[in-house]
């Protein structure tokens, strides 16, 4: 029996509209509010509690839940169930994510709908296991071999954590590409307030179903029923018999593996559906940048103390602003790029010696100071730390 | 009763358009087992609507391109964990794997075993060919010690996988091995196999010309074919001989491959057991009233 997703019974395992949980605990609520049906995983610190929760609610709702033998594995069902018809999702933490890499290229590949969510720790290699940091947003974007466009959002609140999640959900179906809800360690174990939106205000999107006859549809090109370059989802079942490969592969979807314009058009087509919509996915959040003449540009945990050093040296006269990325990729050049042209200096709080730092220095081609104002070792900065960056004693 | 197609009807119900010719080579042992896998699926009258390939990279992986049907062709020896998802997502859906030795019992033992153990619904068809072809003949975990491949050149001295018995021990539903030279029993093991609930396999041991037998000197493709029927022994004689027979006798088949039914029992598969899980948690919910208030506990 497949799944369907029934708010009624959703809102009874959920329970109360306000609580007070655990940032991976959200995560499970937002896949669950969302409609995900299919959660594989592996136990890794520190995102072992997102499993934890899906093993705990998904049988309640009558979704799937299955610990799977390794991290690849994992996303290997949660792509396979996506293609299935079920919305899909994984949680991990940074060597898991590594070796997710594979998969993740292949999801992109293939544009199959499914959601990481990475509770982001350090590295390289084991590193600390039970703290957090911010050692995969490159990874993110760049971890798997070849061209194709990654789509991440990172939360900065519990209540992020959950409404993120249900947004990755959102995208990975609009857009048919795999989507990472980068949390870390610091927002997986932290308890917040969290308000369960209702029914009537949740937006749910779900991929576009092939619908067209048979034999004329085409399952790797622009869509066949709208002006859009993400084609519509020949569910497996549904007979349109589709052949899926990780390979090259031209529209029908048969290996093209010798044609360099078979493959040009291809990766072309699976990274500009995502570009082309960039002012859709640039979603910020802007804090005193009218006036301001030093900004932080940063993201997830690390905006935290970033905002109250804002405050503490706006009360010493500094004006000091915030630029928040909620969606981190695709990254928001312009936006970057106009700010460098109105601020003396950008400063990039991270919890790790630099990854967005990078892209952000790129985006403000010299127009002014860029300053990395790394931390790692497991912990946040603490928003002192943050002051002498300001020029503020 | 089977109704009677011809060849074209054939064709065109199970052959996908556009995808020939194969890319195998001459004597190459895949596409038999393809057509005993389709000669299975007709005889059942299965609706392929509802029969999804799963496979992961080599040879052998590319037989779902072939079949008019959903075809998941994945990474390198994942196929079985894609698989999972997919019959998880729809458990209407009859899900088969082809692979290869490399990609099943090599690069994916992990999802194998796994799989094996849970009883996850799935038919695995593992053709087993000694050798790594795609890549050109490098060494594969089932080859026979002493075996050349480019990357044993002086002859494999690693022990072999027995990958049927391995299954077996894990206690998975079917287990059957079987050579690609006789096809009325394969057919009919590959029907049993897809009919059983929980987790089944088939390993179908297949020549390989061209990286395999090439390079261990077993002669041209009539020879090599010889040589797996010489080479095999059905299972009931192997143990006979192996329980009661001469020394002389074990001596003579002690290197060959039994071939039969390994293992033919009926456990739950896991998505069966899943589906009792999840009746007997929403049972519980059911009889439960919502909260509707926070829990305060007030202390003393």
């Amino acid at each position: 029996m497949r799944y369907v997703r029934d708010p009624k019974i959703i809102r009874q395992v959920l329970g109360n509209k306000v609580q007070f949980i655990l940032g991976d605990m959200a995560c499970v609520y937002g896949g669950i509010l969302a409609g995900c049906s299919f959660f594989a995983g592996y136990p890794i610190t520190p995102a072992s509690e997102v499993a934890e929760g899906a093993a705990r609610l998904f049988p309640r709702i009558g979704a799937t839940y299955i610990q799977m033998e390794d991290e690849l594995g994992s996303i290997a069902s949660v792509i396979g169930a996506s293609w299935g018809g079920a919305k899909s999702m994984t949680a991990t933490s940074g060597p898991g994510f590594s070796l997710m890499m594979e998969n993740y290229g292949y999801a992109a590949m293939t544009e199959t709908p499914c959601v990481i969510v990475n509770v982001q720790r350090t590295g390289p290699s084991t590193g600390q296991p039970t703290l957090g940091a911010q050692g995969d947003m490159m990874q993110c974007r760049w971890g798997t071999h070849g061209d194709f466009q990654a789509i991440a959002l990172a939360p900065s609140t519990v209540q992020e954590c959950m409404d993120f999640t249900i947004e990755a959900f959102n995208l990975a179906e609009k857009y048919r590409n795999p989507v990472c809800v980068m949390t870390d360690g610091e927002m997986g174990h932290l308890r917040e307030r969290i308000i369960i939106p209702d029914e009537k205000d949740l937006k749910l999107t779900n991929r576009v179903s092939a619908t067209i006859d048979k034999k004329k549809f085409i399952p790797f090109s622009g869509s066949q029923t709208r002006k859009s370059k993400v084609p519509d989802f020949p569910t497996f079942g549904t007979g349109y018999h589709t052949y899926v490969t990780g390979l090259t592969h031209n529209e029908k979807g048969f290996p093209a593996t010798d044609k360099q314009k078979d493959h040009e058009k291809l990766v072309k087509r699976i990274t500009e559906k995502i570009t082309d919509d960039i002012d859709k996915l640039t979603v910020i959040e802007k804090m005193n940048l009218d006036d301001a003449d030093i900004v932080f540009i940063t993201y997830g945990a690390s905006a935290r103390p970033a905002e109250t050093a804002m405050e503490m040296a706006r009360a010493k006269g500094k004006k000091v602003g915030l630029l928040r990325l909620k969606i981190v990729w695709p990254f928001p050049e312009k936006i970057v790029n106009n700010l460098a042209k109105q601020v003396d200096k950008i400063i990039v709080p991270e919890m790790n010696l630099g990854q967005i730092y990078h892209p952000i220095k790129e985006a403000a081609c010299g127009l002014c100071e860029v300053v990395c104002a790394p931390k790692t070792g497991g912990e946040m900065h603490l928003p002192q730390e943050l002051l002498p960056y300001l020029g503020v004693k | 009763m089977v109704e009677i197609k011809t060849a074209d009807e054939l064709n065109k119900k199970y052959l996908r358009d556009g995808m020939w010719p194969t890319i195998f080579c001459n004597g190459c042992g895949h596409g038999v087992v393809l057509e005993y896998t389709l000669w299975a699926l007709e005889e059942l009258g299965w609706d392929m609507d509802k029969v999804v390939f799963a496979s992961g990279i080599g040879c052998s992986s590319r037989l779902p391109g072939y079949i008019n049907a959903d075809g998941l062709h994945t990474t390198h020896g994942r196929a079985i964990a894609f698989a999972t998802g997919i019959k998880a997502a729809n458990p209407e859906l009859n899900v088969i794997i082809f692979t290869g030795d490399g990609d099943c019992a090599g690069i994916g033992g992990n999802h194998f075993i796994h799989a094996a153990r849970r009883n996850i619904d799935m038919t695995v068809i593992m053709i087993n060919n000694f050798i790594y072809g795609m890549t050109g003949g490098q060494l594969a975990p089932t080859a026979p010690l002493g075996s050349i491949a480019t990357t044993a050149p002086y002859g494999n001295i690693e022990p072999p996988f027995d990958i049927c018995n391995l299954a077996k021990a894990l206690g998975a539903n079917y287990v059957a091995r079987w050579n690609v030279s006789h096809p009325y029993q394969p057919i009919k093991s590959i029907k049993d196999a897809l009919q059983k609930k929980g987790f089944s396999l088939v390993e179908f041991l297949a020549p390989c010309p061209t990286a395999y037998g090439r390079r261990n000197k077993l002669g041209d493709i009539k020879k090599l074919w010889k040589w797996y029927d010489d080479n095999t022994i059905l299972i009931e004689d192997y143990e006979r001989i192996m329980n009661y027979g001469s020394e002389k006798e074990k001596e003579e088949i002690k290197n060959m491959f039994p071939i039969g039914v390994f293992q033919d029992i009926d456990k739950p598969g896991f998505f069966e057991a899943y589906k009792n899980l999840v009746n007997k948690v929403m049972k519980k919910d059911s009889k439960t009233p919502m909260e509707t208030k926070p829990k305060v506990v007030v202390r003393k």
